[in-house]
């Protein structure tokens, strides 16, 4: 990286930290892509961090997950609180392309300016999270806000990375969904700090609110001690009891000690994270080398287990 | 040759690629403004450009200029489009033109599609608008001009840096 661009980045963080939205929707954009100096960008913004208040926002397609995001936005807005919200939309795993449509369930905060709102796909990570999303949440808590929302699409394994990344996670239900419940009992629910029945008018409602009362009964210790709230995202019912429910999650006995002690694990995978990349990356265009190791293993003149390891030996070692 | 002169070797040739590989992926935005309600055709662009391998924030319809301007800052898009079946293209399209430019969207690439007369494409051009696209395009032509637009901001990103 030649001077300009060095002094570009140190402009750059210094608006993003004022809480400038161009430069933030910029910084995004360069540790969504890994444009050139995005490691710089995001070891300069580290020691800013653990400001926000970082809630996830998971559960099946279709219960109402964006419209709950926008009254629980207004919400936060209403007790004075500056909000940044991150969309998560599946990206095709034949064209790599997405449709990102939560926004258009969002656009109530578009013209104030203390909401922040960007959407993202999934970049291929089918039912994970991209480790980008954790710098871009990073980013928006970097930036000041309050509280950054994390939304996700409830599949996979990117329920179980929101809670990794999120103080507070809050699981959406809907009624008539009468096996999906069923479904995610075992799955997203346990993630749950605060579980949601949105749609709560509808007929089934009660019975869900009481399938969901029952999972936790059968519970023991802290975790058999989480709120079940009844919302209608569409009218706005129910969503100050839900910020009240979030507020007393993070509020909560032992939630300080346990939020330091998760970045400090976050940070760890993170450093875990990059050194696998780095690996997987200087495979790539050795596949003569990997070729040659595996007709050794074939013809039994090698095992696989001694074969990586001479791989990762040569990796490191040709290259420093 | 030793393993570890060709593994050197391919590094270098791998950090190459890697360093000159630029995604030809695009962010565009796609919105209606103003009171004209036909989605059709922009829901079935915003699926084409999906399928194409872009990612298309829909934003949706009724909206004003500021919203989709400041929808298209805080998503830093590289494109955005309009589509317009109700004739009121070219105020909305000067208004945003020139909003973009207050935001400091200046490089941001405005395209418009829909039931556009021939007379009015001079005027939307020369608006700020880069690209008209009216019933008789082919979509091909559209995936076209953006793959072309892809590499020409990829060309001009590799000489900033």
């Amino acid at each position: 990286m030649d001077g300009g661009s060095a002094k570009y980045l140190t402009d750059l963080v210094e608006r993003v930290l004022v809480g400038d939205t161009g430069a933030l929707a910029r910084a995004i954009t360069i540790a969504e892509n890994r444009l050139e100096g995005w490691q710089l960008l995001l070891s300069r913004i580290h020691p800013k961090l653990g400001r926000a208040v970082v809630v996830g926002v998971t559960g099946p397609p279709g219960v109402g997950k964006s419209t709950l995001v926008n009254e629980f936005t207004k919400e936060q807005r209403r007790r004075n609180r500056t909000v940044g919200v991150l969309a998560i939309d599946p990206s095709s795993p034949i064209s790599g392309g997405a449709v990102l449509g939560d926004r258009i369930r969002m656009t109530d905060s578009s013209l104030d300016n203390g909401v922040f709102i960007r959407s993202a796909s999934s970049r291929g990570r089918l039912g994970g999270l991209s480790p980008a999303v954790g710098h871009m949440v990073d980013l928006m808590d970097a930036s000041g806000r309050d509280v950054v929302v994390l939304e996700t699409v409830g599949t996979g394994q990117s329920e179980v990375e929101v809670a990794d990344l999120a103080d507070t996670t809050i699981v959406v239900c809907a009624p008539g969904l009468g096996d999906d419940v069923q479904a995610i009992k075992a799955g997203i629910l346990e993630v749950g700090d605060v579980l949601v029945v949105n749609k709560s008018d509808q007929a089934q409602a009660r019975q869900t609110e009481q399938q969901l009362r029952a999972m936790l009964m059968l519970r023991r210790g802290p975790r058999a001690d989480i709120e079940v709230v009844k919302t209608v995202a569409t009218s706005g019912v129910g969503v100050a009891e839900l910020v009240n429910a979030v507020d007393r999650h993070v509020a909560g006995s032992g939630q300080a000690e346990h939020r330091i002690a998760r970045r400090e694990h976050r940070l760890q995978r993170l450093i875990i994270e990059s050194a696998m990349d780095d690996i997987r990356a200087r495979c790539g265009g050795n596949e003569e080398l990997i070729a040659s190791l595996a007709k050794a293993v074939r013809c039994g003149e090698s095992d696989v287990d001694a074969a990586s390891e001479s791989l990762v030996r040569l990796l490191l070692s040709g290259n420093r | 040759m030793t393993i570890s002169a060709l593994l050197s070797r391919r590094f270098d040739e791998h950090r190459k690629l890697s360093a000159s590989r630029i995604p030809a992926r695009l962010k565009i935005l796609l919105a209606k403004v103003g009171f004209d309600g036909h989605d059709r055709g922009i829901k079935i662009l915003t699926s084409i450009l999906r399928e194409h391998g872009h990612e298309v924030v829909y934003l949706g319809k009724y909206l004003t200029v500021a919203v989709v301007v400041e929808a298209a800052l805080q998503e830093d898009v590289d494109v955005i489009g309009l589509s317009f079946l109700g004739g009121s293209h070219i105020t909305y399209c000067q208004e945003i033109a020139q909003r973009l430019r207050e935001r400091g969207l200046g490089r941001v690439c405005l395209v418009v599609g829909g039931v556009i007369p021939d007379k009015d494409i001079d005027p939307l051009k020369q608006a700020g608008v880069h690209a008209v696209f009216t019933p008789n395009t082919d979509t091909r032509d559209i995936l076209k001009f953006l793959d072309n637009f892809a590499a020409q901001s990829a060309a001009a990103a590799a000489q900033i840096t």
